[in-house]
């Protein structure tokens, strides 16, 4: 079975920087350039520069946007300020997860909403059912913009070597529209998903080779260096981030995957509120925990997780964390072992004891 | 691109054997399958004594992407193991040909081996 996958703008510079390519949510890209631990780790200490412009783009756009939604959205997304951003779920009546996404608050009418690669088509159709009589577009943005993350303790230093925008005035989760490195319209936003510090930039698509080499070659003497997918992986486990297909599905919900802080019941209707407030109030049957491994072995997705010999949850994802030099994941465990000291995890045959954290492993 | 010495001999699967003169051989995993794995976090390898046909699933090597299965180029039973690898994973990135050799064997049917890839059919795999 063969599939075109999509190429990012920025195809040709991964191939000239030395990346290796895999397929990702339809996509060719870059899963790793000099290696994962020293990518996750220049971010942890650097900076590392990730190509991300698989993920999706939609413009929201009209009178009724903001109610539109606030009714389609777990999070309340009309209290946002213009210049402001939020991280929101989006779900089935039942509670499942349909994405989740980042909002941008552009003005009182238009909103630009961030998608994941794999779900984005799904998303701007899941969108447009849910339109109705309210007067609003979903506009499908994802082939017009690029995106860049430049992620890392040296990030912002980095950045404003390339572009004259306040960054410092850029709070979390805010963002201005400007030009960086000689590219106009570029969104730089104070966020990411490593648990470092840093920005993410939405560019216009042609202009996306220009910006990241002007990037790395700004950063390259502070330790800039690009980081792909793998450590892209790595850092967002460490730092306890969901990841769609993983952590929040259609069957796990954003209770189930303690992301109930974005679940704001004081609206009075939401698609999804009436499932999610059951499971809220009631309990989830499962819940998703992180948890370490004191061995070397990594638990990865779909092993088994067992109480004594009955199996009570799977691992969801899995890596070795290279700031803590060992295994870490999370898996779904059933209601009533979610706080266990006594469960363990199937390794191709060996049982090893899982130590839970309630904490993210990097903060 | 990666290298493949000419003194060695090569499975499709990527493991290198090298035939030492007291009659037993040592056994590894070449430069193109380290690169491919990445970063290497972790060698299950087996018992000394313990036999294995041509063929079989040896151990396991794991990297941050993936868990791969070694596969025993030859009939063998293992004289040694190369237990520094618990430590120092990694050396199979720097030293797939040197420090990171994973098995020394005792053939138990040396015909095995000539059937083996050579660094030029094993190059023309890559």
């Amino acid at each position: 079975m063969s599939e075109t996958l999509a190429r990012t703008p920025l195809y040709d510079l991964h191939a000239e920087l030395g990346a290796r390519l895999v397929p990702f949510a339809g996509w060719e890209m870059p899963v790793q350039y000099t290696g994962i631990i020293e990518e996750h780790m220049a971010v942890r200490k650097t900076a590392g520069l990730f190509d991300v412009s698989h993920m999706g783009e939609a413009r929201i756009r009209g009178r009724d946007a903001a109610a539109f939604l606030d009714r389609i959205m777990t999070n309340e997304l009309s209290t946002l300020k213009p210049g402001a951003a939020r991280y929101t779920l989006m779900c089935q009546p039942d509670g499942g997860c349909v994405d989740d996404l980042i909002v941008y608050r552009f003005s009182e009418t238009e909103f630009l909403i961030c998608l994941n690669a794999s779900n984005a088509q799904k998303d701007i159709a899941w969108m447009r059912s849910l339109i109705g009589t309210a007067k609003v577009e979903v506009l499908d943005e994802c082939a017009a913009w690029a995106q860049l993350a430049i992620q890392g303790p040296l990030a912002e230093q980095i950045l404003s070597l390339t572009t004259s925008l306040p960054l410092a005035s850029i709070r979390r989760f805010g963002f201005l529209v400007g030009e960086v490195a000689g590219a106009s319209g570029c969104v730089v936003s104070r966020t990411g998903y490593t648990g470092s510090a840093g920005f993410e930039i939405y560019l216009p698509a042609a202009s996306a080779t220009q910006v990241a080499r002007a990037l790395l070659a700004a950063g390259k003497p502070l330790g800039l260096i690009p980081a792909g997918l793998g450590a892209r992986d790595s850092l967002r486990l460490e730092a306890g981030y969901p990841l769609y297909g993983h952590e929040i599905s259609e069957r796990i919900s954003p209770i189930q995957a303690g992301l109930g802080w974005t679940v704001k019941f004081t609206k009075a209707q939401f698609v999804g509120r009436e499932a999610l407030r059951r499971q809220a109030e009631g309990g989830p049957p499962s819940s998703v925990v992180m948890f370490s491994l004191a061995d070397r072995r990594i638990a990865r997705q779909g092993a088994i997780v067992f109480a004594g010999d009955t199996a009570v949850g799977e691992v969801l994802s899995g890596t070795l964390s290279p700031v803590l030099n060992k295994p870490i994941g999370t898996a779904l465990v059933a209601a009533g072992f979610t706080g266990s000291s006594e469960l363990t995890v199937d390794i191709r045959g060996t049982r090893l004891p899982l130590h839970i954290s309630v904490e993210p492993f990097v903060k | 691109m990666s290298q493949v010495p000419a003194n060695l001999r090569y499975t499709k699967e990527h493991e290198w054997i090298r035939l030492e003169a007291d009659g037993t051989a040592t056994i590894g995993i070449t430069d193109h399958a380290q690169a491919a794995l990445g970063d290497v976090t972790f060698i299950d390898l087996p018992k000394v004594g313990k036999s294995f046909a041509a063929g079989e699933v040896f151990g396991t090597v794991e990297s941050v992407k993936a868990a791969s299965d070694l596969y025993s180029p030859v009939s063998a039973e293992i004289v040694e193991a190369n237990t520094g690898l618990n430590d120092s994973p990694d050396l199979v990135n720097r030293e797939p040909y040197g420090g990171a050799w994973m098995i020394r064997v005792k053939l138990k049917n040396p015909a095995e081996a000539a059937q083996l890839l050579d660094a030029a059919a094993y190059s023309a795999t890559l």
